[in-house]
């Protein structure tokens, strides 16, 4: 496994290396989160390995959301354990998350928008030269490298000084990616990445998130789309109002049987007889109970 | 740095990957007079010049050595607060009890060393405490209760303000502080604070030194160093800041501070070079620092702007403040001035904040 390549930037972010195991990076075992008194997660499962990308799906509310909240250090989770290396851990804020080598790429605050691109690049891990008191930026060095590392990406721009802002979705994300891959991350959050892109746009996210797993990354990839999961994920978890759903392996899982999960599959054919009496339903394209094979996770969430 | 070269480009290098580095090829480059006008500083600074060749023109007296050390003096005391005041702005906060923060101090400094008769700079240095102390009070009650910075420091100005009027009422019996021109230091803190030096026949306020050395390490630690990346940040994005790992509470209670570390030096200033405080000063400087910064080029709602803008908006209030005297005019004029100017100013942030951005 390559867990422990996190270490070669700058030696800026991970303070300790990942011992060499076959274990999962990050594990959240009947993890739950409440806001007061609304459960918005509950009795949730989640391994994720080294070199393999976990889709997380889920429509509008499943607790996505909260779930990479409290993976990245946003929020703290109320129940249950995460693991990280098989240590317990609660984190308190994102930095705690970074150090570990744990990196979320957001969809929507991934960057400052008024400030350069080798700025945001750098943002919060600057390269600095010099004694304390004129300690400074080495911008000569950190624009050498954005340019270097966005390369290694594919992604090309004239002019690293243009504000990020000026960037398309797509490349935003990608100068994201590219940033947390750069900056050592062992696991990469990506929070709904191709939810405001194109299909190009969406395909190119989709290659860097294969690039990234071959490089050894574990990937948790939070989606509502199923065909961008199925195209790179290795496991499948879909989530539903606050609790797990399915959590099956690629093997276990067709894409459609997927589909039918994210589109409330098992409920709807439970119902398929009532609805058969309904006219105008077509209930022929709906599968049979007894068709969905994947392993259904109860909530007491044993996968 | 290993992992990511080991690996294969994760897409296929666009044409022609030639030895040279290639380009998108989709920005062209804009004339360098076109890039320079669209920054903010630039535009401020032809604003000044504007500003300064129109009252050397009209006003005869300015073009004489001496009111131009006059203007610069005037425009030293409002550019050294409006420094900090703008590095808060681009911090994306803002601190209306920046004006009576000035006076609190110079009453804290005065009356200590009075009431005690003790050395001044034992005053001086208590004052610095209570500024910085102001400082921390609103950075942290804005970053523990998420309010607004405007609600937080209206609160901090109303209470300073009537503090300040209050405590030296009850101290002095009186609405000014006591003259301590003749104590322990007084001189030595004078000659820091508020004195005057010779150059060519004309005499020059020291805090012209002052304010253009503060804006020299502003402008170097904005743009310079990691400090300056995290006050950009913070005020662009605060999510986005906090979610890479940046200090924001750090950098926002930081900022406050420093807004109070400027009104000591202000306050110290007032204090040494007129001997005594009038308490009830103050009210309403808060937004003319504001302003400064503003027309400076810093966007109101943080993220964008620079520390050498507001040399230049503060000159420019400066300019105006005396020019109209030098002028003959009626002083009354010189709000209205203001006003114009800052409008002016906020339709050139606002156009250069939409080119930015546009996709």
């Amino acid at each position: 496994m390559t867990s422990t390549n996190g270490t070669g930037t700058h030696g800026a972010v991970i303070v300790d290396k990942a011992p060499e195991q076959d274990g999962p990076v990050v594990e959240l075992r009947s993890a739950g989160k409440s806001y007061g008194n609304i459960r918005a997660l509950h009795g949730v499962d989640l391994k994720v390995f080294p070199s393999q990308v976990t889709c997380v799906l889920g429509d509008n509310g499943a607790g996505k959301s909260t779930l990479i909240k409290i993976i990245s250090g946003l929020h703290q989770h109320t129940e249950g354990e995460f693991l990280v290396d098989g240590e317990p851990v609660r984190f308190s804020t994102p930095r705690e998350a970074l150090d570990k080598g744990i990196a979320t790429v957001y969809q929507d605050l991934a960057v400052v928008p008024l400030m350069p691109v080798w700025r945001n690049f750098f943002l919060g891990s600057e390269m600095t030269k010099g004694p304390w008191p004129i300690r400074r930026l080495d911008i000569e060095k950190m624009k050498k490298t954005a340019d270097e590392e966005l390369r290694n990406m594919g992604i090309v721009l004239d002019d690293l000084e243009q504000p990020i802002g000026t960037l398309s979705g797509g490349q935003r994300q990608c100068v994201a990616i590219a940033r947390a891959v750069y900056f050592g991350a062992r696991v990469l959050i990506l929070d709904e990445p191709t939810a405001a892109l194109g299909v190009k746009q969406s395909g190119v996210v989709l290659k860097y998130i294969a690039a990234a797993r071959d490089r050894g990354l574990g990937v948790i990839f939070i989606t509502h789309n199923p065909h961008h999961a199925y195209m790179v994920g290795d496991h499948f978890s879909v989530l539903r109002l606050g609790t797990m759903e399915l959590n099956a392996s690629r093997d276990e899982v067709s894409l459609e049987e997927l589909t039918n999960h994210m589109a409330g599959g098992t409920e709807l054919a439970a119902l398929k007889h009532e609805l058969a009496q309904v006219r105008g339903v077509d209930v022929e394209e709906l599968p049979e109970e007894e068709d969905l094979t994947a392993p259904v996770a109860t909530s007491e969430g044993k996968s | 740095m290993s992992m990511t070269q080991q690996a294969e480009p994760a897409v296929t290098t666009p044409p022609a990957p030639g030895p040279g580095k290639e380009k998108d090829g989709r920005t062209a480059e804009r004339p360098l007079a076109l890039r320079l006008l669209a920054r903010p500083e630039v535009g401020v600074f032809l604003g000044a010049v504007a500003v300064l060749v129109f009252f050397l023109i009209t006003a005869p007296p300015v073009r004489d050595g001496s009111s131009m050390a006059n203007i610069l003096y005037q425009s030293s005391t409002i550019g050294i607060m409006a420094l900090p005041v703008a590095l808060l702005m681009i911090g994306g906060e803002f601190d209306l009890s920046a004006g009576v923060a000035v006076i609190t101090s110079a009453l804290t400094a005065s009356m200590l060393s009075y009431q005690l008769t003790m050395n001044v700079w034992v005053g001086v240095i208590a004052a610095l405490v209570v500024s910085l102390a102001v400082g921390l009070f609103n950075g942290w009650l804005l970053v523990k209760t998420g309010l607004p910075s405007f609600l937080v420091t209206l609160g901090t100005f109303l209470i300073l303000q009537g503090v300040n009027l209050a405590v030296t009422k009850l101290i002095t019996g009186n609405v000014a502080t006591d003259d301590i021109s003749d104590m322990d230091g007084f001189d030595q803190a004078k000659a820091i604070f508020a004195s005057t030096f010779d150059v060519g026949g004309v005499n020059v306020k020291i805090t012209v030194v002052w304010w253009l050395v503060f804006a020299a390490i502003a402008t170097w630690v904005l743009l310079r160093t990691k400090y300056g990346n995290w006050v950009f940040s913070v005020g662009g994005n605060q999510q986005s800041a906090r979610a890479v790992g940046v200090p924001v509470t750090f950098t926002k209670i930081s900022l406050f501070m420093l807004v109070g570390f400027g009104a000591w030096f202000v306050g110290m200033h007032q204090l040494f070079s007129f001997n005594t405080v009038q308490s009830g000063e103050g009210v309403g400087q808060e937004l003319i620092y504001i302003a400064a910064a503003v027309i400076g080029g810093c966007l109101l709602t943080g993220g964008a702007g620079s520390a050498i803008g507001p040399v230049f908006g503060a000159f420019m209030f400066g300019m105006v403040q005396q020019g109209i005297v030098y002028a003959g005019w009626n002083p009354d004029w010189f709000k209205a001035f203001l006003g114009v100017m800052l409008l002016g100013a906020v339709l050139i942030n606002l156009y250069v904040q939409r080119t930015a951005t546009r996709r």
